[in-house]
């Protein structure tokens, strides 16, 4: 038998090899930053800006919260022309609970299944069982529970859910730290309270042991949801994240417009100037010397949209059970 | 003997990937890790890292940071002077030649070196192969791997997948085309350290 003196985290938290696969390609995601594009052209600056990931899309987030209808999985032929466009993972969103969406996303190949709620649910009791699938899978969060419910359920990513497409970081900033905080209470906790605390959380008591134990997740911790400038990828990772998921910070112009990077130089070099600033920012998240250069040289913002102006029954958050 | 106290400082490019689980691997094998993400903090003067590690992630990801920080020029340098291990992206970083795209790379390594060869992500795989590394058999955790194509003459191969090295050596360069930060056991990881300890040890004979 090989020795086996390693205690890390990273190899002991789960033993089933497909589960320690995906958890495995999430890791090589860290530190970097995952970009919504709804074309080939997009998916190439994302690239060449040093993006880690792109999420292939039909319509970002903000497009979808202005047109309103019901938001479903990408076509498989613009996921199939984007994966060829570049080298990096490609992932896809499927709706929740929307187990046959997922089984085509498996099956074009895309590297990662994004269960979300930026798309209209078609399961409003049950979300997929990630379990079943080979493709790993990442899901948003509001609090702990929902976290370690994902999890349960077979999740290798969590992602704190924020408020898509509005350009405004309260709410992931509110998300993450809700779950940091929640993590933390555990720790201080007997072997006795655990069994109430994971009643309380609605959430697998060997999960919530198993936060108790390290103050961390057992899957990694990411974030989402109106990150749109280089300072709100940097507040998130020195809030805990461990990468950043970017939407419509990059590509969106006015509310539902997005830039024309297919036609206009201009409006393309804008587009490039956003993504290798958020890039850069995620990576030197605590050096504020780099952050001022790289948000110096970013050349506008997406407008945005006050996530406290939002009705809450506009909100896309609270989609997820 | 002083060796088996000395604990080297070993540094983890920490631009982009799983640079904490090689950090957390390097100090279960008896290193002391430190994140690297400029060029000041490889300090190539006297008090240097001992040695670094070129993590799991994406090439891409890390070639533009690379290129624009001047961190190329210092990387290429540290391998010259100092023991470098690259784990799967590392690999592309370190190699001579890359394909599937073409791309820039540190040319320390006299390898070629083809970009996801294995397939995407569901082709991902968790593999036991043989080793020339004592111990017996070594587990495998390969994530969008890249394939070793061809290797030169000064490189040694200490492990294989359908006949293509997965890892090997070439000097004080060690290079794993898997994840061994991502297995328990730390065997890669120690016998990199050790490579760092001989490399310190013969500098410091040379200076005297």
């Amino acid at each position: 038998m090989p020795e086996q003196t390693g205690n890390s985290e990273f190899a002991g938290a789960f033993t089933g090899t497909s589960l320690r696969l995906k958890v495995g390609l999430a890791e090589m995601l860290k530190g970097g930053v995952i970009m919504d594009v709804m074309n080939v052209e997009q998916a190439r600056i994302a690239e060449e800006a040093g993006a880690a990931s792109v999420m292939a899309l039909e319509r970002v987030p903000a497009m979808i919260r202005a047109e309103g209808g019901v938001a479903r999985m990408a076509k498989p032929g613009l996921i199939k022309q984007i994966i060829q466009a570049v080298s990096i993972p490609v992932m896809a969103k499927a709706r929740i609970g929307h187990f046959a969406e997922a089984q085509i996303l498996q099956e074009i190949g895309v590297d990662f299944i994004d269960e979300s709620e930026v798309l209209t649910p078609a399961d409003e009791t049950h979300h997929i069982d990630k379990h079943a699938f080979t493709t790993p899978f990442v899901c948003g969060a509001r609090n702990l529970g929902e976290a370690l419910r994902r999890i349960a359920e077979g999740a290798a990513m969590i992602r704190t859910k924020g408020e898509a497409g509005t350009g405004d970081v309260v709410h992931a900033v509110q998300h993450m730290r809700q779950i940091v905080k929640e993590m933390k209470a555990l720790t201080v906790l007997s072997e006795q309270e655990l069994y109430h605390a994971a009643k309380e959380l609605q959430a697998p008591y060997e999960l919530v042991r198993m936060v108790a134990q390290t103050g961390k997740l057992p899957v990694p911790n990411f974030s989402a949801g109106g990150i749109a400038t280089p300072a709100d990828a940097a507040l998130m990772m020195q809030l805990g994240a461990e990468a950043i998921f970017v939407g419509s910070g990059i590509f969106m112009k006015e509310r539902a417009t997005p830039l024309d990077v297919e036609h206009d130089p201009k409006e393309r070099e804008e587009a490039v100037s956003r993504a290798k600033a958020i890039v850069i920012a995620t990576t030197h998240y605590n050096d504020p010397k780099i952050l001022t250069e790289v948000s110096e040289q970013v050349t506008g913002t997406m407008k945005g949209l006050a996530a406290a102006a939002i009705d809450e029954s506009q909100l896309l958050q609270t989609r997820g059970w | 003997m002083i060796e088996a106290e000395f604990r080297p400082h070993i540094g983890v490019l920490a631009i982009q990937g799983d640079y904490a689980a090689h950090a957390a691997a390097l100090a279960e094998a008896g290193a002391i890790p430190s994140l690297v993400k400029t060029p000041e903090e490889l300090r190539l003067d006297g008090q240097s890292l001992d040695g670094l590690i070129l993590p799991g992630g994406e090439s891409t990801t890390m070639l533009k940071f690379l290129e624009r920080h001047g961190l190329f020029e210092a990387l290429k340098e540290f391998c010259g002077m100092k023991p470098v291990f690259g784990t799967c992206a590392g690999v592309i970083l370190l190699a001579r030649e890359v394909r599937n795209p073409v791309q820039r790379s540190l040319g320390a390594l006299d390898a070629v070196v083809d970009r996801n060869a294995y397939g995407r992500q569901v082709d991902s795989a968790i593999l036991h192969a043989e080793t020339t590394l004592p111990g017996g058999p070594l587990e495998m955790v390969f994530i969008r791997a890249p394939r070793i194509a061809r290797i030169g003459p000064d490189v040694e191969p200490l492990a294989f997948r359908e006949g293509a090295p997965t890892l090997v050596r070439q000097g004080s360069l060690m290079a794993a085309t898997f994840h061994p930060e991502l297995s328990l056991d730390r065997r890669v990881h120690r016998l990199f350290v050790e490579m760092v300890k001989t490399a310190k040890t013969a500098k410091a004979a040379r200076a005297r």
